[in-house]
């Protein structure tokens, strides 16, 4: 268990699920409904993560990706200590069917069009989010274009090499 | 609609379909329209007679109660000479101030991150380049970074002293067109022939390095595509040693100038707590006294052994942001002396056959080369099974490229943390309040490229 | 119109810069035209005046915008080809250069645009993403502007170079004005005469 997982876990117990160091970066699993708990105290602590650079989603859609069964949307938030130059990703998992997410537009304001992106590119809602509306697509868009059963779209091109 | 039709084949009306569209939306699924949905939907549901009827309650009820017009609802683009590319702004004015405004984008999204699910690793550089397309290295500069991490692949000294080279050229070339652009709106249209003359010696140089003006694809996965042409360094050294009075002229131009500071100080000011929680970063933040830079706060691709200071500002400003970027094109002009003095000997490419594409004179003779060529483009290299999340510091703030990778030849999922798409969220809390004129000016200082929020 | 050239006839490459560019592809069309269009003075000098100051409108979309910048600035410079000034207002715009990609959001306001413009207007599609949609053939794009505006000369290039985007619109001055070949615009015209 790293130093920051044991902090967390200190402050809110069993909120963290698993951790993984790879490619020198830190990842810590966080159950979806610690979520705002662990953020809150994650900005708050002394010398913490001020600034959230990223909040985006992978879909694993025929599992993989460490997906529990049931669960298909993988979240990533990236945090940026300004202070120290640190960084930490918190994972946290939407299921497969009406994926949802309290939102941390209460913690971080960036969150705001971060998820917004997340929802129209995903369909993964966020509770509480103060504007849950499509950023990218056009408003009457059907679908959720970044889903792995999405089409590419486009036209059709003879012996292009495109997928 | 289904998502391959194109949506013209509704006639075209004097206004807008969007917010309509909201509003079948939300009645078909029984849900309140959302805050920007609403906006839409109130600024596009004016018809003539709606225009008329308001001003008529709006007189009544100024008479009665003197101060309680309802603000005008103003759409501003997403055709607007002002807005820095397609950036549609839903204003509610009182007067000529600004009571809210609502930035409304996606005009320009172009599914990058989507086709990139379709290309291989090595292919979808050329996507991802154009996204921010005023700095297209810095782009590729952190998806190549995601890869190289992910593939645990060195990359050369002298590939990285290239990478700084052209990302710091790069830099400056962003910051012109941001200065000329910027003079432009607010009517200081000689500074936009003067910084674009700038411009185009420096793409001459792009130009000669990797063969295009703009969307070049010079960074690769382990190094740069090539190695500096013989009598590129003259060309640059003549530029940077240029430069310095260039700057010096822009800044004779517009920094004592009157006018310009009348327009731009004590615009746009935001406490600096404010901007670290809305996610701003670059000049932006740096210029309301945040010491954040990404190549001194976390070092990447050998900027650790470079000197060069980094420019902070206290006003907060407008004009505050205008400063900074001057200075910083001056420090840029700097780290590429550096590099071109301290350019190491070396391979601008790393040397691992299985990644990186072998010389083309050695497929003449060796048959292993051949097939590692034909595998790597036919295929596209395997990327083993992780996630990393790398970022840069481009002219605008922190540009990452977050790479989901499952050990195939193709990335599960790259997504971009654009600076420009979370630098624009300030624009509300910035914007309240202010004059419309003023609404111009802070567009122009917070400096996006619609190409980079919109993907 | 044989593209081909008879046996034994001496290939000649038109210079770039002549007039009569297309003359041997176009006779036939061009002579069915020519009975109903351009052959007053008045018209031929119209015809003149309107190929020699083209304003063009602000529709910068994405990288090819920056190029189109660069085509105005003083290395390459279309005010001398008469294109003085980027008009912001559709109204007084005579040219609609699409410079860049044309995404699905962005398609009806690109109409609109092109519908507030007066007659006679003109449509370059600047680039391969607003030629064919580009490098990104998938949802998000609409695949060639010509979808969605009429358009009168296309300028590959990803971006296209400043010379590349000059070279469109001289090759629309010509179409215009010395040869008399009908642009969309004189189409409609002709069109909505005829009815």
């Amino acid at each position: 268990m790293s130093e920051l997982r044991g902090l967390i876990e200190q402050a809110c117990p069993s909120s963290t699920l698993e951790e993984i160091e790879h490619a020198g970066e830190l990842t810590i699993e966080v159950d979806p409904d610690r979520l705002i708990d662990v953020c809150t105290f994650l900005k708050a602590a002394p010398g913490g993560f001020a600034m959230l650079s990223d909040v985006t989603c992978a879909d694993f859609l025929d599992g993989g990706g460490g997906a529990p069964t049931g669960y298909r949307f993988r979240l990533a938030y990236q945090l940026f200590s300004v202070e120290t130059g640190e960084r930490v990703r918190l994972r946290v998992w939407a299921a497969a069917d009406d994926p949802e997410v309290d939102s941390v537009t209460g913690v971080w304001a960036t969150a705001n069009w971060q998820e917004r992106e997340v929802w129209d590119m995903f369909g993964v809602r966020f509770r509480n989010h103060p504007d849950l509306s499509r950023i990218l697509m056009p408003f009457d868009w059907e679908g959720h274009p970044l889903r792995r059963d999405y089409p590419l779209g486009g036209e059709e091109v003879q012996f292009s090499d495109a997928v | 609609m289904t998502p391959s039709e194109t949506r013209t084949d509704a006639a075209p009306t004097i206004f807008a379909v969007e917010g309509r569209e909201a509003l079948e939306v939300a009645r078909r699924e029984g849900r309140p329209l959302a805050e920007t949905e609403a906006v839409v939907a109130a600024a596009e549901a004016w018809t003539p007679a709606d225009a008329a009827a308001r001003t008529e309650a709006n007189e009544e009820r100024v008479a009665a109660i003197p101060g309680s017009r309802e603000p005008m609802v103003i759409n501003l683009g997403p055709q607007h000479p002002s807005t820095h590319g397609v950036l549609r702004l839903i204003t509610q004015l009182d007067g000529e101030i600004v009571r809210d405004v609502h930035p409304v984008i996606g005009y320009l999204h172009t599914g990058i991150e989507k086709q990139c699910e379709n290309k291989t690793f090595w292919q979808a550089i050329t996507l991802v380049t154009r996204m921010d397309y005023l700095s297209p290295f810095f782009n590729i500069h952190a998806y190549t970074m995601s890869v190289e991490r992910l593939l645990g692949l060195e990359v050369p000294e002298r590939a990285q002293y290239l990478r700084v080279m052209i990302s710091e050229l790069n830099r400056i070339t962003s910051h012109l067109v941001w200065l000329g652009t910027s003079g432009l709106e607010l009517g200081a249209i000689t500074i936009f022939f003067y910084t674009y003359r700038e411009r185009e010696r420096a793409l001459d140089l792009f130009e000669a390095i990797s063969g295009e003006r703009m969307n070049h694809r010079y960074f690769q996965v382990g190094g740069t595509a090539g190695d500096m042409p013989p009598g590129f360094e003259g060309l640059l050294r003549q530029f940077v040693t240029e430069m310095p009075s260039r700057i010096d002229e822009y800044e004779g131009m517009l920094s004592g100038n009157p006018i310009w500071i009348e327009r731009t100080k004590g615009v746009g000011i935001l406490p600096a707590e404010q901007l670290i929680d809305l996610g701003v970063t670059g000049p932006a933040l740096r210029a309301a006294g945040v010491d954040l830079d990404l190549r001194k706060a976390a070092p990447y691709s050998g900027y650790e052994h470079f000197d060069f200071n980094v420019p902070v500002g206290t006003a907060g400003d407008a004009y505050e942001r205008f400063t900074m970027r001057l200075r910083e094109m001056r420090e840029s002009v700097r780290i590429i002396e550096q590099c071109l003095d301290g350019m190491p000997e070396g391979p601008h490419m790393a040397d691992d056959r299985k990644v990186v594409l072998p010389p083309r004179a050695e497929l003449a003779t060796s048959m292993e080369s051949l097939i590692h060529h034909f595998k790597l483009v036919t295929e596209g290299f395997m990327v083993p099974e992780g996630e990393v999340y790398s970022a840069v510091e481009s002219p605008r703030g922190e540009i990452g490229c977050y790479v989901v990778a499952d050990g195939g030849p193709k990335p599960v999922r790259v997504h971009m943390r654009d600076a420009s798409f979370v630098n624009l969220q300030a624009l509300r809390p910035m914007a309240k309040n202010a004059y419309l004129a003023d609404l111009i000016v802070m567009i122009g200082s917070l400096d996006n490229v619609m190409g980079g929020v919109d993907r | 119109m044989a593209l081909i050239p008879p046996p034994g006839a001496p290939l000649e490459r038109a210079p770039r810069t002549d007039p009569n560019i297309d003359r041997d592809l176009r006779d036939e069309e061009v002579a069915q035209f020519e009975q109903g269009l351009l052959t007053t003075t008045v018209e031929k000098a119209l015809a003149w005046a309107r190929s020699s100051s083209i304003w063009p409108a602000t529709f910068g979309l994405a990288c090819c915008a920056i190029e189109m910048m660069h085509t105005a600035t003083p290395r390459y410079d279309i005010a001398r080809f008469g294109a003085e000034v980027f008009r912001a207002s559709p109204r007084q715009a005579d040219l609609l250069i699409v410079s860049g990609r044309v995404s699905q959001k962005m398609a009806p306001v690109l109409r609109r645009i092109y519908d507030q413009m007066l007659e006679p207007k003109w449509v370059i599609s600047m680039g391969a993403c607003a030629s064919t949609g580009g490098v990104f053939n998938n949802y998000a794009l609409v695949q060639g502007v010509d979808k969605v505006v009429p358009v009168d000369v296309y300028v590959p290039g990803c971006p296209p170079r400043p010379e590349g985007l000059i070279e469109g619109i001289l090759i629309l001055q010509n179409t215009i004005g010395a040869r008399g070949l009908p642009t969309s615009s004189d189409l409609r015209a002709a069109a909505a005469a005829s009815v």
